[in-house]
């Protein structure tokens, strides 16, 4: 039996989320491919073939699947999906807008961001903003997933030769177009694939502020991250955002400043390996969770921090 | 122009919910019920295009049993024209929701449909996608700002790097985010005037849509507890814990 995992890529580089969904896959199947669609992605394709575990890329490289559009994309996924047992996407904004779209196409029942493969059949997933955790089984003969990357290690690469087939597959549905994306730039690592994050929230009482944060992330290579009560504030973009409405990361160490804990924000890092907390409010819920927690004022406790790190 | 805007009724999001000691689902008795979030700004989106003039009707739909016709009102009462209950006592799936939608739209020919981007109690994030899979319309998911123009609409997306925008033909589903708008509160006048609303009920075997369910959910188990640590006392020690005991600093 044989799964098909679609790639994540900038049609550049391969996303790391495209190889924790190759190890959700290897979980499943016992061969897989990996689908690379995109635009002048020769490069991307490369790289998928060195993932353990892949034994071929397909690689479409066709000017109407360079942003994604889920109506050419998902097209293009039921041309191609008769041989598959099973279909995974990671749970990106990307994954999370065309594999509903493929799973209709194929009339079959879509499984969101697994947290654990339990058998072919069942899944793990979180339900209730990670409130609670559904174990789900399917009776559809092919299955449609998408997979909470921070739930699995990412695959190996750099390991593999995977064979490279080339289809020429042209999709263009004709109803969507793609306007332009502000994409923010910063040089620190992405939110989803940092080592340590440092999340601001209310606490943070403005937007200035979170350079305060800045000094600290620098010293560990850290991505910045923001609550959801902080982004709504307008303090700092939506991209920012962790939580069951934002992203989902689980680092080796997340610090929450300012942040009181609500469910909602938990849901997004209570999987991190070390958490701590500071917080003035010590009857703050963060605490509960958290492995380090420091009472303190943060305007006094952020420079402390980055000075003796 | 006319809108189409599917919700769902579900626990009110300030509710904690817990698996039932039996671990065979989510203990839903006397828990405080509500129209999904992403839903509500999805209707408050609709009310806006109608009073800026380039909508003329709202209607609401729910696929569900006899008590949401509560969140049916809750939209009226916010500014729909009517609304539509499919009733069902089965729990019905992403999928079959979806095909029961599709058979709405095909009687309604609405111009637009607005939904909201996932609901809080499953958290599938699958029904407006997959209505547009079966319609063959154009998706604009995860909106955070929606324009009409002419034939087609122009709508800036959330995605995971910042924002992206793209342009789709009409007929569309925008599924919506949190930052599209902040929904109105219902005003008394608006909340007794949606009692008078029409609101017609359809059976959903009438509709011919198959809902077996796909997916059976085996148990649902309460979360991993994490343990809660210790409160140092100083940055110091915070600092001198986070190099020599959990060792991700260095």
């Amino acid at each position: 039996m044989t799964a098909l995992v679609i790639a994540e890529h900038d049609n550049k580089e391969l996303k790391v989320s495209t190889q924790n969904t190759i190890s959700a896959a290897s979980k499943l199947d016992s061969d897989i491919h990996v689908l690379v669609a995109g635009s002048d992605c020769n490069s991307v394709a490369e790289e998928a073939a060195t993932c353990e575990g892949v034994s071929k890329v397909l690689y479409v490289d066709s000017k109407e699947y360079e942003n994604f559009l889920a109506e050419n994309i998902s097209n293009l996924i039921k041309n191609i999906s008769d041989d598959y047992s099973s279909i995974l996407a990671p749970a990106t904004t990307n994954g999370k807008n065309y594999m509903p779209r493929v799973a209709a196409l194929l009339d079959v029942a879509q499984i969101s961001d697994i947290s654990s493969v339990e058998s072919e059949d069942t899944f793990q997933r979180p339900i209730y903003a990670g409130n609670c955790i559904a174990t789900v089984q399917s009776s559809d003969a092919k299955k449609v997933i998408t997979v909470r990357t921070t739930a699995f290690d990412a695959a190996a690469k750099d390991s593999n030769s995977a064979e490279i087939l080339k289809l020429e597959e042209v999709n263009d549905a004709g109803i969507s177009e793609f306007i332009k994306e502000e994409l923010a730039k910063s040089d620190r690592p992405e939110l989803t694939a940092a080592e340590v994050v440092i999340s601001g929230g209310r606490g943070m009482q403005n937007g200035d502020n979170f350079t305060l944060l800045e000094g600290i992330a620098d010293k560990l290579g850290a991505a910045i991250g923001a609550s959801r009560a902080a982004v709504d504030s307008g303090f700092v973009p939506n991209d920012y955002q962790v939580g069951q409405t934002g992203k989902i990361v689980a680092p080796n160490l997340y610090i929450a400043v300012g942040i009181s804990g609500a469910i909602q924000h938990l849901a997004g890092m209570k999987d991190s390996k070390v958490i701590v907390a500071i917080n003035k409010d010590e009857d703050a819920p963060i605490f509960q969770v958290a492995d380090y927690g420091l009472v303190a004022d943060l305007f006094t406790a952020l420079p402390e921090m980055e000075s003796k790190i | 122009m006319k809108i189409l805007v599917p919700i769902k009724r579900v626990v009110d999001y300030n509710v904690k919910v817990r698996p039932k000691a039996d671990e065979s689902g989510v203990d839903l008795n006397n828990v405080k019920m509500a129209i999904n979030p992403f839903c509500e700004i999805a209707v408050e989106e609709a009310v806006r295009l109608k009073e800026a003039g380039s909508a003329t009707e709202i209607i609401a739909v729910t696929v569900g049993a006899e008590n949401a016709q509560e969140q049916l009102r809750t939209a009226l009462a916010l500014g729909a024209d009517r609304a539509i209950l499919v009733e069902t006592d089965l729990e019905v799936e992403p999928l079959g929701i979806s095909k029961v939608l599709k058979a709405v739209v095909e009687k309604e020919s609405p111009n637009l449909i607005i939904m909201g981007k996932q609901a809080i109690d499953g958290d599938n994030n699958q029904t407006g996608q997959m209505l547009a899979a079966l319609m063959n319309y154009p998706q604009a998911t995860f909106a955070s700002e929606l324009k009409i123009e002419g034939e087609k609409a122009v709508v800036t997306r959330e995605v995971d790097g910042g924002l992206q925008t793209i342009s789709i033909n009409l007929p569309a589903v925008v599924t919506s985010d949190l930052r599209l708008n902040e929904p109105r509160y219902a005003s008394l006048p608006n909340i007794m005037k949606a009692k008078q609303k029409p609101l017609d009920v359809i059976k959903s075997d009438d509709l011919g849509v198959d809902l077996n369910p796909r997916i059976s959910t085996l148990k649902v188990s309460p979360p991993p507890e994490r343990e809660a640590g210790i409160i140092v006392e100083s940055v110091d020690q915070l600092v001198e814990k986070l190099k020599n005991e959990a060792k991700v600093i260095s």
